[in-house]
C-alpha cells in the first residue's frame, strides 16, 4: 500500500512546484507522401497526419484527468521536410522550389491547426556534409514560411563529429536568422540550428522524426526544475557530493512520471513508445527555472564564477537519475539553459550578471547551446553565423548536440516580449569585431580525430 | 480484472461532514475504501483515501468530488494511483 508521505510528496510537486509533462510529441514518418507533384504532396502530408495524429490531443486530455498532471503541449514531428519535397522539386527552378518548400510549410500548418497541436516540427535539412538541391530551396524558404504559419518549427542540422561543419551551411543560416528576423523576429523562436541533432527529440523547435526512426513513435519531455530547486533549497548545508545524490533521487521521480504517460499514451494511440529526454525544461513561471536551481546550489547569481560547474554537476545527475527510471532515454537529454523562457536566465541577463560568452562556456556541458537569447537587430548575418559556428564546434568537438536560437531585435538593455511560454528577454550585447572574412571562406571544417572510432 | 485503484486527497479548513460528504460519495457509486488517513494541523484537514475503482468510471468520481469540494469548500483530487505507484515504487 502507498505510504501518506509519498502520496503528499507527488502532491505538493504537482500543485506547489509546478511539475508537468512539458510535451508528448508524435513522431511521424512522411516518407510515403512524397511525389513529383507538390500540391500532390501537400495533400497526402495533410491526409496523413490527421490520420495519424487524430487522436493525440484527445487522449493526452484523457491522461491528464486520470493522473492529475498537466501535459503542456501536444506536438507533432515529422521525416526532415526536404527529404518529402525532394521529388516535387525535380528539375525545378530555385524560386520555384523555394514557392513549393512554403507551400509545403502552410500544409504542415493546416494539419496542425486541425489536429489542434501547439507545434509541429520537421520543416527541416539535414546539411551537416552537403545540399541537395530541395535542402536548399528548404533553407531558403524558412523565412518566408515561419513568418507565415504560427505552429510550424524549423530545424537545420550543419555539423555532426562525424561529418564536420557544414561552414556553407553555416553561412546560409547567418542569412537566414536575419531575414527571418526581419520578417517577424518571434518566428525566430521557432528556428534551430544544429550540430548532432538527434532524431527522437521531442522539443521544439528542434524536434523531427529521424532518419532511423519507423512509421510513426511517441517521444516525452519532461519537466521539473521547480521539484529540483525546492529539493536544493532544504539542503543547504549539503556537500556537492550529496546534492548530486539528492538531484538524481528527485530525476528518477520525475522521469518515472514521463515514462509512465509515454507508455500509456503509445499503447492507447497504437504506436511505439520512443524515449523519455531527461532534460529539465523551464518556464517563465516564477520557480520553474534552471538558473534558479544553479542559485539554490550557493551561485548569487547565475553566470558568476562556478555556475559552469554547477550546471555540469545538475546535468550529469539528472542523466544519472533518470536513466534508472525509463527504459528509452533520447532526444536531448541535459538541462535547458534558454535566457527568456527561464525568468532567473532572463534576471541574470537584465543585471548583466549572464553574458553571451558564458552562456557559450555553460552549453560545453549542457544541452542545447545559445538557446532563446536576443541580440540587437542590428546584429550582422555575419556574426550570427559566427556564432553558430562556435556552438557547431562545441559540439562536434565534444560528441554532443547543441544548437542556436537566437532572435534579432530591439537595441541592447531593452526588454522584448516573446508572449506566453516563450517569456521575455533583455537584449544581451554581443561583439561587435567581424568575422565575416571567416565565416565566408565556406568549405567544410573537417571531423574531428575522435569522430573516427572505427 | 487487474485492479484499479484511485487515490483521493482532500485538503481545507476542518469542519464537520467532510468525511460523511466524501465517504457517501463514494458510496453512492458503490466504490468500496480500502484506506483512510487525516491529520488536522492548527485546522487544516489533509485527508487521503484509498479507493477501488476496479470496472468504475474515475471521471464519473472525479464529477462527483468537484460537486462535494464546491458544497464543502475543500479541494478535493482523485488520481489514478499509478502516477504515485510509479514515481514511489519500481
Amino acid at each position: 500500500m502507498l505510504e501518506r508521505e509519498e502520496i503528499l510528496e507527488t502532491l505538493r510537486m504537482l500543485l506547489e512546484e509546478r511539475l508537468d509533462i512539458r510535451t508528448v510529441t508524435l513522431g511521424v514518418s512522411l516518407k510515403d507522401c512524397a511525389s513529383r507533384d507538390i500540391d500532390e504532396t501537400c495533400s497526402l502530408i495533410e491526409e496523413k497526419l490527421l490520420r495519424v495524429g487524430s487522436r493525440l490531443v484527445s487522449e493526452a486530455q484523457a491522461l491528464e484527468e486520470k493522473y492529475g498532471i498537466a501535459i503542456v503541449n501536444r506536438r507533432v514531428a515529422v521525416t526532415p521536410l526536404a527529404n518529402v519535397i525532394s521529388p516535387a522539386l525535380h528539375g525545378v527552378s530555385g524560386e520555384e522550389g523555394r514557392e513549393a518548400a512554403v507551400r509545403a510549410a502552410l500544409a504542415l500548418e493546416r494539419a496542425a491547426a486541425k489536429l489542434e497541436v501547439d507545434f509541429i516540427g520537421g520543416f527541416s535539412a539535414l546539411v551537416e556534409k552537403g545540399f541537395t538541391p530541395a535542402e536548399e530551396a528548404l533553407i531558403d524558404a524558412i523565412p518566408e514560411a515561419l513568418s507565415r504559419t504560427q505552429r510550424v518549427c524549423s530545424s537545420v542540422n550543419v555539423a555532426t563529429t562525424r561529418a564536420g561543419i557544414n561552414m556553407d551551411a553555416v553561412l546560409k543560416m547567418g542569412e537566414v536568422v536575419k531575414r527571418t528576423s526581419e520578417l517577424d523576429y518571434r518566428a525566430c523562436a521557432r528556428l534551430v540550428t544544429f550540430a548532432n541533432a538527434p532524431g527522437d527529440n521531442p522539443f521544439m523547435a528542434g524536434a523531427f522524426h529521424g532518419e532511423g526512426e519507423g512509421e510513426a513513435a511517441l517521444n516525452v519531455g519532461i519537466s521539473g526544475p521547480g521539484v529540483v530547486r525546492a529539493v536544493l533549497e532544504k539542503h543547504p548545508e549539503a556537500s556537492l557530493g550529496e546534492v548530486a545524490e539528492v538531484i538524481k533521487r528527485t530525476a528518477f521521480k520525475i522521469t518515472r512520471v514521463g515514462e509512465l504517460i509515454g507508455r500509456e499514451l503509445s499503447r492507447r494511440l497504437g504506436v511505439s513508445f520512443g524515449i523519455v529526454d531527461l532534460s529539465l525544461a523551464p518556464t517563465p513561471f516564477p520557480g520553474d527555472s534552471v538558473a534558479k536551481i544553479i542559485e539554490a546550489m550557493g551561485i548569487a547569481r547565475c553566470g558568476a564564477p562556478g555556475s559552469v560547474a554547477a550546471l555540469a554537476l545538475l546535468v550529469d545527475a539528472v542523466k544519472k537519475g533518470g536513466t534508472m527510471a525509463t527504459s528509452y532515454v533520447g532526444g536531448l537529454s541535459g538541462a535547458f539553459i534558454p535566457v527568456s523562457e527561464d525568468a532567473g536566465m532572463a534576471e541574470a541577463a537584465r543585471e548583466g550578471a549572464i553574458t553571451i560568452d558564458k552562456l557559450l562556456a555553460m552549453t560545453s556541458v549542457c544541452s542545447v547551446g545559445l538557446d532563446m537569447v536576443v541580440l540587437p537587430a542590428s546584429t550582422s548575418a555575419s556574426t550570427v553565423s559566427g556564432l553558430i559556428a562556435d556552438e557547431a564546434a562545441i559540439g562536434v568537438m565534444n560528441n554532443k548536440t547543441t544548437g542556436v536560437r537566437v532572435i534579432l531585435a530591439g537595441k541592447e538593455g531593452e526588454r522584448v516580449e516573446l508572449g506566453g511560454l516563450l517569456g521575455y528577454a533583455y537584449v544581451m550585447p554581443v561583439s561587435e569585431h567581424s568575422c565575416e572574412a571567416f565565416v565566408k571562406r565556406g568549405g567544410r571544417i573537417p571531423s574531428p580525430i575522435h569522430g573516427h572510432r572505427n | 480484472m487487474k485492479k484499479e485503484r484511485a487515490v483521493i486527497t482532500v485538503i481545507g479548513e476542518d469542519h464537520p461532514g467532510i468525511i460523511a460528504a466524501v465517504t457517501s460519495a463514494c458510496a453512492e457509486l458503490g466504490i468500496n475504501i480500502e484506506d483512510l488517513s487525516q491529520t488536522v494541523v492548527q485546522g487544516i484537514l489533509t485527508m487521503t483515501l484509498i479507493v477501488d475503482i476496479t470496472g468504475k468510471d474515475l471521471r464519473e468520481l472525479q464529477r462527483r468530488l468537484a460537486s462535494v469540494a464546491e458544497e464543502q469548500r475543500v479541494k478535493i483530487i482523485a488520481q489514478h494511483e499509478d502516477i504515485f505507484r510509479y514515481m514511489h515504487r519500481i
